[in-house]
Formats: C-alpha cells, sequence, structure tokens
C-alpha cells in the first residue's frame, strides 16, 4: 500500500498515552499497575488538560472546575466514584468531598432546587408540576434500569425519549438544561445514553468538591502513576502517529523524537487525533463540536455566604426555552451557569469566587483575537460586566462585595491549552463508543470515547485501557 | 502449595482489588459475586494480579472457574506447582 518507509526509532513502549488530562492519566495508571512499559506524552506544562489549573494574580484558579459530579458516599463500590476509586486503588478519604449545599434551575417564571438527595427534586417536581410527577417517575425509573454505559448503545435522541414520560415543555427545558450544559457535544438535544449517564451523575449522585480544587485530585494522579512505575514527559507533545499502511506503529514528537508503541491511546479528540496521521492515510474524520464556552471568574472580598446566600450553582434562563446551541455571536448572556464555588459544606477559599459560563462561538473570538487583540480584550471586559449584571440579579439585594480580580477565557484559551479544535470542551458530536478507531492500534479515551467530565473522563481512561491492552 | 496458601494468595488479591471490604468471612463453596461487590472490573483485576505476583495465565476462557473461593482453588493449584 502506502508509507514504505522504514522507521528508526528512538524509544519502545508497550502503550503511549497521548494527553495528561483525566483520562490519559486514568488510563496511565491502568496500565502502569499492571507492569506494562507506558509513556504519557503531554504537549502542555502541567496535567488536567480541560480540568487543569493556573495562577494569577497571586491566586489559584482552577480551570474548569465548578463541581465533581458523580458524588457517592465513602464504602459505595458499584457507583461509577467508586468503580474509578477501586479501579485506581485510591481510597474516598483521599479526596476530601465536600457535597453541595443546593443548586436551582432558574426559568422566567419557575425555578426547581435540587441537592444530593433526590427526594428534593421530586418535592420540588410534585409541588411546582403536580401533573407531571407521575410521568417524572417512570422516567426515573426507566434511567434506573438503564444500561448507559454499554459500548453498544446507538444514538437516539434523547427529547423524544422524555416526551413520552412529560408533557410540560417548560419541566423538559429545565430538566435538560443542566445535563445539556455539563455534558452534551450535540446541539439543543442529546443521545439517551449520555442523557442517562448526565442525569445519574447530576441527579441521581450529585455534587461535589475535593478540598483545594482539582490540584488535590490531580496531584493524586500523578502521585499514583509515579509509584507504579509510568513515565510522564511534558513540554512533549505529539505531532504525527505513525502508521505504516496495515497499524498504527509509534508516533512522531514536537523534538522530532520517533517513539515505537505497540498501542497508542488517545485522549486528544477524535478529529485532532485524526489529523495527526499522514493525509495520504486518510480512512475517516470527525467534526468538529460546534459548543464550546467563555467563563468569567470574580475574586471578592466578601463571601455570597455573607450574605445568606448559599446556592452552589445557578443553572440561569431567562427564556421560555432553553437555547442550548452556538450562539452565532460572541457568546449568549441570556442563560448561564454561576457557579459559587464558597458554598459547598465546606468552604476552605480564603475570599469570594464567582465563575460565570457563557455559551460562546468560537468563530467570532478566533477572528477578534487574530485581527485585533485590544478589541478582543475589551470584548473580554464588556462580557465580564456583562455576567456581573446577570449575577447580581441573582445574589441578594444587599451584595455589595469589592472585586478584587477578575479573570476570563475564551475558546481560543481554550483552544491554545488543550489543542482542542475549535475551543470545544464536550469534543466532537461523533463519539467512538468502543474507542476503536480505523486504524488498528490506535484507540481513543476521554471526551470523544464518549464519556466526560471529571468521573466520566477518568473512567473513560481506565476502561479503554482495561479493555485494548490489559484484556488483550 | 497446598490448597491453604493458595486459597491465601486468592484471599490477599481479593483484599486488594476489592479495596477496604470485608474478606475475613467468605464461604469458599458460594459464588465471590454474591458476597462482594466484584464486576467484571474486578475480576479482569484479579487476572492481572494473579499474572503480575505469581506469573498466572488465566485466559478469557477460563474466567467462570474463578466464579468461587473453592472453584479458584481447584482451578490454580495446579498451575502454582
Ligand atoms: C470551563 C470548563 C468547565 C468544566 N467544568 C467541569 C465541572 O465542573 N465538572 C466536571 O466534571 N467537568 C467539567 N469540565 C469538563 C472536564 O474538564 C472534561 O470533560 C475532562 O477534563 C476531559 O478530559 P479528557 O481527558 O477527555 O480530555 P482533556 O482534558 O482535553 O485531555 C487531553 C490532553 O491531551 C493533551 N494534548 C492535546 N494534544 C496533544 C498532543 N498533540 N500531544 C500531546 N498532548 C496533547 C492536552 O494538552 C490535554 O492535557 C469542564 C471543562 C471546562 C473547559
Amino acid at each position: 500500500m502506502t508509507s514504505q518507509t522504514t522507521h528508526t526509532f528512538d524509544r519502545e513502549y508497550d502503550t503511549i498515552v497521548i494527553g495528561a488530562g483525566m483520562s490519559g492519566l486514568g488510563a496511565g495508571i491502568r496500565l502502569a499497575m499492571f507492569d506494562k512499559k507506558v509513556l504519557i506524552l503531554e504537549k502542555h506544562s502541567i496535567s488536567g488538560g480541560l480540568n487543569s489549573y493556573y495562577t494569577r494574580f497571586k491566586r489559584p484558579f482552577d480551570v474548569g472546575l465548578h463541581a465533581m459530579t458523580n458524588f457517592s458516599p465513602r464504602g459505595e463500590r458499584k457507583s461509577p466514584l467508586g468503580k474509578l476509586l477501586k479501579q485506581l486503588r485510591i481510597k474516598h478519604e483521599q479526596l476530601n468531598l465536600s457535597e453541595q449545599k443546593h443548586s436551582t434551575i432558574v426559568f422566567p417564571d419557575t425555578k426547581l432546587s435540587f441537592t444530593n438527595e433526590f427526594s428534593i427534586l421530586i418535592e420540588e417536581i410534585a409541588q411546582k408540576f403536580p401533573h407531571e410527577i407521575d410521568g417524572f417517575l417512570k422516567l426515573v425509573d426507566e434511567i434506573k434500569n438503564f444500561n448507559e454505559v454499554s459500548l453498544k448503545n446507538e444514538y437516539q435522541a434523547a427529547k423524544s425519549v422524555v416526551s413520552t414520560y412529560l408533557k410540560s415543555e417548560t419541566l423538559i427545558e429545565m430538566i435538560f438544561c443542566p445535563l445539556l450544559i455539563y455534558g452534551s457535544a450535540w446541539e439543543d438535544d442529546m443521545d439517551f445514553s449520555q442523557f442517562v449517564i448526565m442525569f445519574k451523575s447530576i441527579y441521581l449522585e450529585g455534587f461535589c468538591r475535593p478540598e483545594g480544587g482539582v490540584r488535590t485530585l490531580l496531584n493524586l494522579l500523578l502521585e499514583t502513576y509515579e509509584q507504579r512505575g509510568g513515565e510522564l514527559e511534558f513540554k512533549h507533545g505529539v505531532e504525527k502517529i505513525l502508521y505504516d499502511g496495515k497499524k498504527v506503529i509509534g508516533v512522531q514528537t514536537t523534538k522530532g523524537e520517533k517513539i515505537k508503541a505497540n498501542k497508542v491511546l488517545s485522549s486528544m479528540g477524535a478529529p485532532e487525533t485524526y489529523a495527526r496521521i499522514d493525509e495520504q492515510e486518510k480512512k475517516t474524520s470527525a467534526q468538529t463540536g460546534r459548543m464550546t464556552f467563555t467563563e468569567t471568574i470574580f475574586i471578592t472580598d466578601k463571601k455570597p455566604s455573607d450574605f445568606g446566600f448559599h446556592e452552589t450553582i445557578y443553572f440561569y434562563n431567562n427564556r421560555n426555552k432553553y437555547l442550548y446551541r452556538n450562539p452565532q455571536t460572541y457568546y449568549d448572556d441570556q442563560s448561564a451557569v454561576i457557579c459559587f464555588p464558597n458554598n459547598f459544606q465546606d468552604d476552605d477559599n480564603p475570599e469570594g469566587i464567582i465563575r460565570v459560563t457563557f455559551m460562546a462561538d468560537y468563530t467570532h473570538w478566533k477572528k477578534l483575537l487574530s485581527e485585533d487583540r485590544k478589541a478582543y480584550r475589551e470584548k473580554k471586559k464588556e462580557m465580564g460586566e456583562t455576567a456581573y449584571d446577570v449575577v447580581k440579579k441573582l445574589l441578594p439585594n444587599s451584595w455589595d462585595a469589592k472585586i478584587e480580580c477578575i479573570d476570563t477565557f475564551t475558546p481560543t484559551t481554550i483552544e491554545r491549552y488543550t489543542g482542542h479544535f475549535g475551543g470545544t470542551v464536550y469534543g466532537s458530536p461523533d463519539k467512538s463508543r468502543d474507542g476503536t478507531t480505523p486504524y488498528q492500534n490506535l484507540y481513543l479515551c476521554g471526551t470523544d470515547q464518549g464519556f466526560l467530565g471529571i468521573v466520566g473522563s477518568l473512567l473513560s481512561g481506565i476502561s479503554m485501557a482495561n479493555l485494548h491492552v490489559l484484556s488483550q | 502449595m497446598d490448597k491453604q496458601e493458595v486459597r491465601q494468595v486468592v484471599l490477599d488479591i481479593i483484599a486488594d482489588v476489592a479495596l477496604d471490604e470485608d474478606v475475613s468471612n467468605l464461604k469458599d463453596d458460594v459464588a465471590l459475586r454474591d458476597q462482594l461487590d466484584l464486576d467484571s472490573m474486578d475480576f479482569l483485576d484479579i487476572v492481572m494480579e494473579l499474572k503480575k505476583r505469581h506469573q498466572i495465565e488465566v485466559p478469557q476462557e477460563d474466567y467462570p472457574q474463578l466464579a468461587s473461593m473453592q472453584s479458584c482453588v481447584e482451578y490454580l493449584r495446579p498451575k502454582f506447582q
């Protein structure tokens, strides 16, 4: 066939994992644990990917952490969190998880609150949508009995399934709102399996936060990986995935090294991975997702709880319908996710923090950044002001805290630091449920295998390593 | 290795795989799955640990032989000789 070039390799591994985000680290730990010679290559200078951290204004910031979904208490072993801790041999108490207080979905005429105690949401729905409660309970039964993690599930539009149980358009929109914005690569609707995953992880299990934020988790993962003998190289990206016409045989790195590997596990995303294979060997493509976000983080001198405000996360929507779609402009200010990290049971932050996420369009930000940096900065500033107006509407009238500093990131920031095309967070709408690709010995893990969020992507890495390397 | 020693080997592995679950009262003739929260991921781990610690290979078609402690011991003992 093609590519008759013979390669001389500098080093050799059983498996190369591309990316030290959650899924790459999860996969790496499993492989190292069972004595596979494994190398994680990470292009950035630190780990975490979409859920990393940085320091600005002399303060620690988390990139993505609003809340860890899938909370389950210590001793629970069948839950996604229980499974992943068991598989990585990490103890629940090492994460020091603190549960949310309560969160609320806010629509123009109705609010629905929920906590990690599912009965609260049932009561809320019974009270505010009395005609829907029977249907809702039946839907919950179907969800509980559905095997959402089966690698064979076909795409099924979730809204059409849910509307067989519920009649109220508003209730349907409200239930979908947190699930879409916390995990859908598709606009307006999502795959039913993904809906079930998100429903369980948010409503049935719930939100929590590790003490110290995402650093705690990442440090634990890195430590575990190192103790198990895994190798990790930062600032060392994969430039090309080498394919000999029959199978993948290794990678070529940004430092010009050629490294041989029996298997390559990629957490970069599907389109990003396929773009690293020689054009002439092209066998497939995956679309770049259209959903991306901006986030503005406010550090304040007082905390929301000082004003009697205890919401953990607000899912705010100012329209009757919830438009989960690319806004075709810089950002959509009619809906937002607002996270108050101080409002978990234990608050280890010395200052007030408010995070506001808007849906955004990558193209607008990209164009502005490349044409006019000053205008880009102005736009960020304007967005911050808009975001703070939304926050003030939701906080008690007495709120008078002073803003100490503001940090904003846009889809171009996400692209720059994680390499995700179009600054996507939930990846491509084309998922590979079983992690296989048209290229032998090349597998996907993480977001584009279909499991996302912190817990989801860790589990993805674990299960892809189990399936494609350890059980072979 | 005698039966008791093989049993101990398996027990040590299960204790590690099942993390903080109590394995001291396992009944030998009852399926492990019915006494402990073990799923297919855990069985894979038991097999991987056998290979790692004792260089014993258990092919996929033999996984059913690991159903109970008794069947584990019977199946694995010859492999320890
Ligand atoms: C703003 C924001 C808020 C979020 N909020 C939450 C939340 O509250 N709770 C939650 O659970 N999840 C949240 N998420 C989602 C969660 O962060 C992701 O789903 C998860 O981290 C995805 O992990 P991953 O391993 O699949 O991918 P990634 O994290 O993208 O990992 C891929 C890694 O590969 C590296 N890489 C890319 N290209 C190359 C290359 N060529 N060579 C080498 N390395 C490469 C990247 O640098 C990156 O480290 C949020 C994400 C964002 C951006």
